[in-house]
């Protein structure tokens, strides 16, 4: 499909990607069964931890209480001449028993945090194979309709949310859970009515940060936007920089910036803005909560109202403050919350696409000639392969690899209502070759696409030696073609390694023997280190040519039966192609071949050309045949019609 | 570094200002708040006088609202402050990339620049509203909380200056230990992305040699180092929280028992001993918070030094001064013209280039990949500088024109060309931003796109979409060169832009351009023998010289790389018009 490579890389992560999740519930159901399926036992630990921890740290403020009304104030009211060193002995071992429940509370939550971070990274792990091993079983098809940035930023930002949700927003949030009931317990023994007054104070803090966290959202989705769509200008001129250069268009480029530009400035200044009221003004609402309960305390206690003591007040003052301080944790989590989830869900999603079907039972295996000349099965290399056919009956029969296609009245669509093959019949005999060639759309790539089964056919029959492809399994099917594309993808790694892709068990000998047949040893060697030397971004330091060289070898090593060249020379000048044409030629010797080719002059020696238009084959024959029909090939032949 | 940075706060600077001394009242007034309340506690409550509860009340809801005041005010002199650096900063960095010559983009890649523009400088605007806002909120938190504390009772304050550098040491030393294994984990996260990416990109390759598996390996083994790296990172990370606990618990505890002891000599109130309570969280929770700027603002440093280079980095061509603005003809000089992408010392990649060529003359280049066929031509409207040897357009050296002038009369379609989003007109139009319709139906006349556009049910209208990936190769070509051709140059460099175009059409088009421009100097680098036949003078180039020059006819006979060529596309009896 060459559609799929114009379709743009990078998808800007504007407001599409701010969305929330459509079914936390579920999705939050689903994380969580992620931490019980793999540490059930160290999760509870956790939580029982993080209990203690908490306990640790309401005792904390309920301390000041009994200090003050069960130490410091008969202290004070004490008789003359009486003695303070009994309250001191007294107060020193209340001292001691609080210092243990801290000393408790500090290991747990030390062992809790570190037990986290084994649980958290190892949830993150778990999820992260998972989501790349299910890619690999994904279809083709998903990785030609899905953007390849939207792909990448499962990988980037949803996991980032995620990491941040399990290492910090879950503990937190359990501990301030804890932290409120247990502070509101407190709060309630040591005075309803101030409790009260809390409670009303909670609810504005809450309608307060409630409103100022919708406007932030608001503004953070107009400044997601307004930054996907300048980091979009800026990539698309940088991009274009050289053209820019060259028209003198500077100007304009910074005109058209300076406008985006503004409107960035203008949101993520409101964004900011709401987001750093937030804080501020949670705290000084806690502050005047603080002010109100002392007066209301200190009003009570004078008018003797409720029975409160001084340390009642002043304990009670620290709990509100220890009440506040989990609410507006939490409400700083609920952001973070959301958008992981909403990451999660996109990360599920990923994980519930439907895998690719395979239903082939057929099988490639090692195979020799037995002495009766019977074709068997070989545990060894043999350099003889077989299809392993079992039948309904139980029989097994075996034939031998050679590589014959044949398409029965093919018809396809990558779209069901919309046909893009139609009654494609061909053979293609052992060893012969086969071009294709036909505008852009014509289907070519398509045909392609059905032989190794990216995509599977909507209408008619491909066999494959005589076997029907839909009952061969993929990975064998596959393992039995070779490809080189246009596009050349290497992997980070060594030229040796590279090369190795098309056959892991290859030993350097037959790298090199591959790599001298495609004609790509001599760069090779020329190479600072040769076949050690490390590619990265995609052999960048590599000319195209080089790069299409190693394909081919890659191709080479795997030694398949059929080859499938999808215009691997096309971006190639003339002089260099005349290099890599031989490497193809040797690698050719022997194969079937499907050839698709831009330049005529590549595919015409071909024992068969077929001429595709819109689906259909209009024209084939070899290339004397159809130049003397004087046809659609003719035309296009002497350059009257462009390809592309 | 941070005087480059900080040059562009610019107009936002009385923002930058106001922001840091908000917050400095509002903490302050913070401070003074559990001061008073010790007051409202002692001489309110616990003497039972309701005119001090409700005057002291009173200041405080007061101090409350002012605080309130000033943080919501810094929040937003901040907000302002930081985008405004961050948009400063910005249009600083594309504004010196405009000025970048094509050698200064080749230094950075087109990924690297998107990166510092975006991500870099999100990173620094975060940086900059932590530091005018938190970073000056934390140490005088600290310090003014520690002097209060000192106000209230010197000796009790010791406990806050001996437990104060235990938790700062700890904190530096847990923050000090994770920062290198957090760097080393967003490197092993740059090669996790680079796995999916290779991946994804090559999810054919991977499938059609059934190396699913092999990828999932390799997949898996960055995923565990990241898992190691992280788990340790964080478990050091661990010690923060405890560390932290420890130290509120022993001064809690060390607060309690010695003001006991004070409270019951009478040199301090109930009231003063929960303020200090207060105190001990203010201040620990400042440090904490230091400790974090710390961490961040080392992270920053990165994206900082990255941002700096691209505002620092300087275009190594510009006009001179007294520049010539009028280009007098088409004729072009190279005069012993040698040229590396380096500069001097490096490997030539032209060499000893000597060429005349008469306004108005057709000239075709040949040569195969890195015979510097494109390195050539780029010297004509100055994109790159000759490193030995002189350039003359019009009789002038190219360097003694003013760059705009020069390029506006030559010029050139790119082998790698771009569209931009935007219609067909508007990206014609920059060739000429005042152009009619009628000029830019000429030139698409001219470069044979007329019938395809008038085709499109939009016309002129229709929207290229990034990159002009909605239009085939050859249309895209040309559309380029219609835009290049608005310009009305006195010379057109055409670099392998025809490539894409049939054989016909290509024909048209020079047929065109011999006709409509006949005085322009016309530049045509291809790939095949036929684009170049006609030309005036056609060169030969190999390995960076000029191996041959001279007609279609001549070269046959004196150059055997041109007979090559031309029997290699010529060979079988190809029929060519």
């Amino acid at each position: 499909m060459r559609e799929t490579k114009k379709k743009r890389e990078s998808m800007p992560d504007g407001a599409m990607r701010r969305r929330g999740p459509k079914n936390a519930g579920a999705t939050a159901a689903r994380l969580l069964s992620y931490i019980f399926d793999g540490y059930k036992l160290p999760f509870c630990i956790v939580m029982v931890c993080i209990l203690f921890s908490t306990a640790a740290n309401v005792v904390s403020s309920m301390f000041l209480r009994v200090l003050i009304d069960d130490y410091i104030s008969p202290m004070l009211s004490l008789a003359a001449g009486e003695s303070l060193a009994p309250y001191f002995s007294r107060l020193l071992s209340a001292l001691a028993m609080v210092a243990c429940v801290y000393a408790a509370g500090i290991v747990a939550s030390l062992l809790y945090n570190r037990m986290m971070a084994v649980i958290s990274q190892g949830v993150l792990k778990t999820i992260r194979n998972q989501m790349f091993a299910h890619m690999q079983t994904l279809p083709v098809r998903y990785f030609d309709t899905h953007g390849f940035g939207d792909v990448m930023s499962h990988y980037t930002n949803d996991t980032d949310t995620l990491r941040q949700m399990l290492s910090q927003s879950i503990p937190q949030a359990f501990s301030s859970i804890v932290t409120i009931v247990a502070v509101f317990f407190a709060m309630v023994t040591t005075s309803w009515q101030l409790t009260i007054a809390v409670l009303l104070c909670v609810a504005v803090i809450l309608r307060v940060s409630g409103r100022i966290a919708g406007f932030s959202g608001r503004y953070f989705i107009q400044q997601q936007q307004a930054l996907a769509q300048t980091n979009a200008y800026i990539e698309e001129m940088l991009n274009g920089q050289k053209v820019i250069k060259v028209f003198c268009h500077e100007k304009a480029a910074k005109e058209g910036f300076d406008r985006l530009n503004e409107k960035l400035f203008e949101s993520a200044d409101a964004a900011n803005r709401y987001s750093n009221i937030l804080m501020p003004a949670l705290a000084n609402i806690g502050n005047l909560q603080y002010v109100l309960l002392a007066v209301i305390g200190g009003a009570m206690a004078a008018g003797g109202v409720g029975g409160l003591t001084l340390g009642a007040i002043a304990s009670f003052l620290q709990l509100s403050k220890s009440f506040n301080m989990p609410i507006s944790q939490i409400s700083g989590q609920v952001n973070a919350i959301v958008m992981a989830l909403a990451g999660a869900e996109r990360i599920f999603g990923l994980m519930d696409e439907k895998e690719e079907a395979d239903a082939g039972y057929v099988t490639l295996v090692n195979a020799r000639y037995d002495q009766a000349g019977e074709l068997t099965e070989a545990k060894e290399r043999t350099g003889i392969w077989a299809w392993k056919h079992p039948h309904g009956d139980g029989t097994l029969t075996y034939t031998r690899l050679q590589g014959e296609v044949k398409f029965f009245d093919v018809d396809f669509g990558y779209q069901p209502e919309k046909i893009v093959l139609q009654n494609i019949t061909l053979y293609a005999e052992p060893g012969q070759k086969v071009a294709f060639v036909g505008a852009t759309g014509a289907g070519k790539t398509t045909i392609t696409n059905l032989i190794n089964r990216f995509y599977d056919l909507a209408d008619g029959k491909i066999r494959y030696d005589a076997i029907n492809i839909n009952k061969i399994k993929k990975s064998d099917l596959r393992r039995s073609l070779g490809i080189v594309l246009q596009d050349t993808n290497l992997f980070t790694g060594t030229v040796m390694e590279n090369i190795r892709y098309g056959n892991l068990n290859a030993t350097d000998e037959e790298v090199y023997q591959a790599a001298k047949l495609a004609n790509a040893d001599d760069f090779i060697r020329r190479l600072p280190q040769g076949y050690d030397t490390i590619l990265t971004g995609n052999g960048e330091s590599l000319s195209q040519g080089q790069r299409q060289l190693l394909a081919i070898a890659r191709a080479a090593v795997a030694d398949p039966p059929v080859m499938i060249l999808d215009e691997a020379t096309s971006s190639i000048d003339t002089r260099t192609e005349a290099i890599v044409q031989s490497g193809m030629d040797a690698l050719m010797q022997g194969r079937t071949v499907f050839v698709i080719a831009h330049r005529l002059s590549t595919v015409k020696n071909s024992d068969v050309i077929m001429v595709l238009e819109q689906g259909r084959i209009i024209e084939r024959g070899s290339h004397d045949e159809l130049i003397a029909k004087r046809g659609k090939y003719y035309q296009l032949y002497t350059g009257a019609f462009e390809l592309d | 570094m941070i005087q480059t940075l900080l040059s562009n706060v610019g107009e936002f600077k009385k923002d930058s200002i106001l922001a840091p001394l908000c917050v400095s009242m509002e903490v302050v007034l913070e401070v003074l708040v559990p001061l008073m309340m010790a007051h409202l506690l002692d001489y309110g409550i616990e003497a039972g006088d309701m005119n001090v509860i409700l005057r002291t009340g009173g200041v405080l809801v007061v101090a409350c609202m002012c605080s309130l005041f000033f943080g919501v005010q810094s929040g937003k002199y901040a907000a302002r402050a930081s985008a405004g650096f961050a948009k400063n900063l910005r249009r600083r960095m594309f504004y010196n990339v405009q000025e970048f010559s094509f050698s200064n983009i080749d230094k950075f890649s087109t990924a690297s620049l998107v990166t510092r523009l975006t991500t870099d400088i999100s990173n620094i605007q975060n940086a900059y509203q932590m530091i005018i806002r938190i970073a000056v909120r934390a140490p005088l938190m600290l310090v003014f909380s520690l002097f209060m504390t000192f106000t209230i009772h010197v000796r009790l304050a010791l406990v806050f200056l001996a437990v104060t550098p235990l938790l700062a040491v700890g904190l530096y030393f847990i923050m000090t230990h994770a920062h290198p294994v957090f760097e080393r984990v967003f490197r092993t996260y740059d090669r996790l992305n680079n796995v999916v990416q290779e991946n994804l990109r090559g999810i054919r390759v991977v499938k059609s040699y059934v190396r699913e598996e092999h990828e999932i390996e390799k997949f898996g083994e960055v995923s565990d180092c990241i898992y190691r790296d992280f788990v340790k990172a964080e478990q050091l990370l661990a010690f923060n929280a405890p560390m932290m606990q420890t130290a509120v618990y022993t001064c809690t505890l060390l607060i309690s028992w010695l003001g006991a002891r004070f409270i019951a000599a009478g040199s301090l109130t109930t009231g003063e001993l929960t303020s200090l309570l207060t105190y001990t969280m203010q201040i620990l929770s400042s440090l904490m918070m230091l400790s974090m700027i710390f961490v961040m603002l080392t992270m920053a440093r990165a994206s900082a030094k990255r941002a700096v280079e691209i505002m620092s980095e300087t275009s190594d061509l510009s006009s001179p001064q007294e520049a010539v603005t009028q280009v007098k003809d088409g004729s072009i000089v190279f005069n012993h013209v040698n040229f590396s992408y380096g500069g001097e010392g490096e490997t030539l990649c032209l060499r000893d280039v000597n060429l005349r060529i008469e306004s108005g003359q057709t000239i075709g280049i040949l040569g195969g990949t890195g015979s510097a066929k494109t390195s050539l031509v780029q010297l004509i409207p100055r994109l790159y500088d000759a490193t030995q040897g002189s350039v003359s357009v019009g009789g002038v050296d190219v360097r003694r024109y003013d760059l705009g002038a020069l390029r506006d009369q030559v010029a050139m379609v790119l082998q790698k060309n771009v569209l931009f989003s935007g219609t067909i007109r508007e990206n014609l139009r920059w060739g000429n931003a005042e152009a009619e319709d009628e000029e830019l139906i000429r030139v698409c006349r001219l470069a044979c796109a007329d019938e395809f556009i008038e085709k499109f049910p939009d016309g002129y209208d229709t929207y290229i979409e990034e990159g002009g990936s909605n239009v085939s190769g050859g249309q895209k070509q040309r559309l380029c060169i219609a835009r290049a051709l608005l310009k009305k140059p006195k010379i057109l460099i055409l670099d392998d832009s025809t490539s894409a175009v049939d054989t016909r059409t290509d024909a048209q088009i020079r047929q065109a351009f011999q006709e409509e421009i006949p005085d322009t100097t016309k530049i045509i680098i291809a790939q095949r023998v036929s684009s170049v036949q006609e030309a005036d003078q056609i060169l030969v180039l190999d390995g960076g010289r000029i191996a041959a020059v001279g007609r279609h006819e001549e070269l046959l006979k004196t150059s055997a790389i041109y007979r090559e060529v031309f029997e290699s596309q010529t060979k079988g009896g190809k029929e060519n018009a």
